[in-house]
C-alpha cells in the first residue's frame, strides 16, 4: 500500500517531465500499432485465402494471360470440382487515387467459388442478365456512395477506351473479407475487344480452381502444370494463399522497411524513457540512501524505480492503444480502398502492450541497479 | 552521574581509510573508546577530521577497514549487508543535518516509514506515530509535506522518525547545522529530553561548541585521533 503510494507520488513529482514522457510513449505506441496494422493489411489477402482454391497463372509472369480454352481441359482433371477465371482490368475511376481492384470474371461460375461473398439472390439474377452490369463490394459502395442502378464510368488502361457499368449487385462479407472489389462480365470485355483488337480476344488472366480435398492441392497443381508443359502458354498453379503471398512479396521491401521503422520507433522511446529514469534516479540518490539507512533493502529501492518506470510506460501505452482504434479508422477512411481489410488486430494490441512493458523494464534496469548498489555514505553525501 | 556498567558502544583499534583516485586517504587510525548506555556525547573536531566517518561506522552504514565495533553486544563490523540493514532498522535512529525526509510523504507518513519494517498493525502504527508527533509538538502538522514545514519543524519530524522504533542509539550528524539559533535550541532541548526522560543513548556530531554543551561529554577528533575531554 505504502509502496504503491510512494510510486504514484514519485511519478507525479515532476508533472511536466512525466507528461512529456507519457506523450512520447503515446505517440510511439500509436505509431507502432498503426505501422503493424499496415503490415497486417498488406498480408490480409493471403490470410483470408482459401485452402480449397488453386490459382493457375501464366508461368512466365502474372502479367501474361492464358488462353480461354484451357478451362475445359483443367475441369476434367480428377479432384477438380469447379473452375472459373478472372482478368485484371485496371481501369481508372475519375482519378488514379480512387484505386480499387476490378476483375472481368466468368459471371456464371465465379461466385460459386467465392461463397464468402454474400449476394442477395435477386441482385445476383439482375447481374447475370445485364451484360454491362457489375457486382461491387460493400466497402467500395460506401466509399463512393454507389447504389444499385448507378452507372460507374471507368477509363481503360490495359483495355483502352471509356467503359461504363451499371451496379446490379452489392456483396457483403465478414471482417476478413475484401469488400472493395469490382466484378463484371468477362464476356462483355471479350466481345468488345473482338471489335477493337481481334488478337486480344479469348485470353484470361488467371484460372481459379476449386478442389474437394486440400491435401491434394500439390498433386493437382502439378497435374495442371504438366498438362500445359511445352504448350504456347505454360502454367504455374499454386494455392490461393501462395499466390497472394507471391503478389505481396513484390512489395516485400516496403513491408520490411515499415517493420524496421516500427521497431525503431520503440527503440527511440526506450532511449527517451531510459534517460528520464536515469535523471530521476540520479536526483533521488540521497533519498534512496536515506531509505537504505533506515533499513530498507535494495529490492525495495529497485521496486520503486521499476514501479515508476512501468507506471509511466503503461499509462502511455494505455492511451496509445486506445487511440490506435480511432486513428486507424480515420487512416482507413483516408486511404479508401487501397487497403481492403484494415483493422487493428488483437495481436497488435498485445504487441503494443508487450513493447511498453519491455520499455518500462529496460529503462529502469540500470538506474535500479545503480540505486541498489550505491554505498549509503556516498548517497548521503549528495544531500546538502 | 549515574553508574554505567555495560558500555553500549565498544570501539577497539578502529581504522578507516578511503580510496580516492589512486590515493588512499587515512581518515581514522586506531580509534578506541566506549560509550555508556544512556550517555549523550558530542563528537567535535575541525571539518574533515573524520567525525561523520566515525558516526557512520557506529551507525552501521559504513564498514571499517580493521578493528572491532561492538554495539549493544554485537560486533557489527562482521555483519553482512542484509543483516546490517535489519540491525539498523532495529537499533539505530538517524538524525541528519538536512533532515532527509521523503518529500512525497507527509509528516505522518515520514514518521511511520521505519515502522513499515516492523510487524506492527496499521492501528498500532497510527497510535505510535501520533504519540511521537505530539512529543515533538507537531500534532497540528500531521498532514503537512516537508516543503510546507520550516527547517526546525522538519528536523522535529526527523527526530520523531528517529525514535519511533525505540532504537538503542540515536546518531545525529550536525543536527543543528542548518538551523537558526532558536530552532537549534529547540532541537537540542528535544534531544536532551529524549536522553533524560527516555534514557536514549545519543551520539551527536557537531562543530558548534554551543551545541556541544547540551551533551554530557565531548570527544574531540583531531586528524583521525581522539582526545577525551570530560565536561
Ligand atoms: N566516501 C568518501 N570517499 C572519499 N573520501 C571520503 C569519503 N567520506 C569522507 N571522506 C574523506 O574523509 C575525511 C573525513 O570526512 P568526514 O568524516 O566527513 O569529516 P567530518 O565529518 O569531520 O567533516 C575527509 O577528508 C573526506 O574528504
Ligand atoms: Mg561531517
Amino acid at each position: 500500500m505504502h509502496f504503491l503510494k510512494l510510486i504514484l507520488r514519485n511519478t507525479l513529482r515532476h508533472k511536466l517531465r512525466t507528461s512529456l514522457t507519457v506523450l512520447g510513449l503515446v505517440v510511439a505506441i500509436l505509431a507502432f500499432g498503426l505501422l503493424r496494422t499496415v503490415v497486417d493489411a498488406w498480408y490480409s489477402g493471403a490470410e483470408g485465402a482459401s485452402s480449397t482454391r488453386l490459382v493457375t497463372r501464366n508461368a512466365i509472369s502474372l502479367v501474361f494471360p492464358l488462353p480461354i480454352n484451357y478451362q475445359e481441359r483443367i475441369r476434367r482433371i480428377h479432384g477438380v470440382t469447379a473452375i472459373t477465371h478472372a482478368s485484371w482490368f485496371g481501369g481508372v475511376y475519375i482519378a488514379p487515387r480512387n484505386f480499387f481492384p476490378q476483375f472481368a470474371v466468368d459471371a456464371k461460375t465465379y461466385f460459386h467459388l467465392y461463397p464468402e461473398y454474400f449476394i442477395p439472390p435477386a441482385e445476383m439474377k439482375a447481374f447475370l442478365t445485364d451484360r454491362k452490369g457489375c457486382v461491387i463490394g460493400r466497402k467500395l459502395a460506401n466509399t463512393h456512395g454507389f447504389k444499385i442502378g448507378d452507372t460507374i464510368p471507368l477509363r481503360g488502361t490495359i483495355y483502352p477506351g471509356a467503359w461504363s457499368f451499371t451496379v446490379r449487385a452489392i456483396y457483403d462479407g465478414d471482417a476478413g473479407t475484401d469488400t472493395s472489389q469490382f466484378f463484371f462480365h468477362w464476356n462483355y470485355l471479350n466481345e468488345t475487344m473482338k471489335k477493337v483488337v481481334a488478337r486480344r480476344t479469348d485470353w484470361i488472366g488467371v484460372y481459379v480452381i476449386g478442389i474437394s480435398d486440400p491435401d491434394r492441392a500439390a498433386e493437382i497443381s502439378t497435374e495442371v502444370d504438366a498438362m500445359f508443359k511445352n504448350s504456347l502458354a505454360e502454367t504455374l498453379t499454386e494455392t490461393e494463399k501462395a499466390f497472394q503471398l507471391g503478389f505481396v512479396s513484390m512489395t516485400e521491401a516496403i513491408v520490411v522497411a515499415i517493420r524496421i521503422v516500427s521497431f525503431l520507433v520503440i527503440f527511440i522511446i526506450l532511449a527517451v524513457m531510459a534517460n528520464t529514469m536515469a535523471m530521476t534516479a540520479r536526483e533521488r540518490i540521497g533519498e534512496y540512501a536515506t531509505l537504505k539507512a533506515l533499513g530498507f533493502g535494495p529490492r525495495f529501492l529497485a521496486g520503486l524505480i521499476y514501479g515508476e518506470s512501468l507506471a509511466i510506460a503503461l499509462t502511455g501505452a494505455g492511451i496509445g492503444i486506445l487511440l490506435t482504434f480511432p486513428v486507424a479508422d480515420e487512416f482507413s477512411k483516408q486511404v479508401g480502398t487501397l487497403f481492403p481489410v484494415f483493422g487493428v488486430s488483437l495481436e497488435t494490441v498485445y504487441m503494443q502492450a508487450a513493447a511498453a512493458i519491455a520499455v518500462g523494464i529496460t529503462a529502469a534496469a540500470l538506474p535500479a541497479f545503480r540505486a541498489a548498489r550505491v554505498p549509503i555514505v556516498d548517497g548521503l553525501r549528495s544531500i546538502g | 552521574m549515574e553508574d554505567f556498567t555495560e558500555p553500549i558502544v565498544q570501539i577497539r583499534q578502529l581504522t578507516k581509510s578511503y580510496r580516492r583516485g589512486g590515493q588512499i586517504i587515512s581518515v581514522l587510525t586506531n580509534i578506541s573508546f566506549d560509550i555508556n548506555s544512556g550517555e549523550f556525547i558530542a563528537l567535535m573536531g575541525p571539518s574533515g577530521s573524520g567525525k561523520s566517518t566515525l558516526l557512520n561506522l557506529i551507525a552501521g552504514i559504513d564498514k571499517p577497514d580493521s578493528g572491532s565495533l561492538k554495539v549493544n553486544g554485537r560486533d557489527i563490523a562482521t555483519l553482512s549487508e542484509a543483516d546490517l540493514a535489519d540491525w539498523r532498522a532495529a537499533n539505530v535512529g538517524f538524525i541528519f543535518q538536512f533532515y532527509n525526509l521523503m518529500p512525497v510523504l507527509t509528516a505522518f507518513e515520514n514518521v511511520e516509514l521505519p515502522l513499515l519494517l516492523t510487524r506492527l498493525s496499521r492501528d498500532q502504527r497510527q497510535e505510535r506515530v501520533e504519540l511521537a508527533l505530539s512529543m515533538v509538538g507537531l500534532t497540528d502538522r500531521v498532514e503537512h509535506y516537508p516543503s510546507e514545514l520550516s527547517g526546525g519543524q522538519q528536523q522535529r519530524v526527523a527526530i520523531a522518525r528517529a525514535f519511533i522504533t525505540d532504537p538503542v542509539i540515536l546518531v545525529a550528524d550536525e543536527p543543528t547545522g542548518d538551523l537558526d539559533r532558536a530552532s537549534a535550541d529547540d532541537i537540542l532541548a528535544m534531544l536532551q529530553r529524549l536522553n533524560r526522560e527516555m534514557g536514549k543513548t545519543i551520539i551527536m556530531v557537531t562543530h558548534d561548541p554551543y551545541a556541544a554543551k547540551s551533551a554530557h561529554s565531548i570527544r574531540h577528533l583531531e586528524k583521525g585521533e581522539l582526545d577525551v575531554t570530560n565536561q
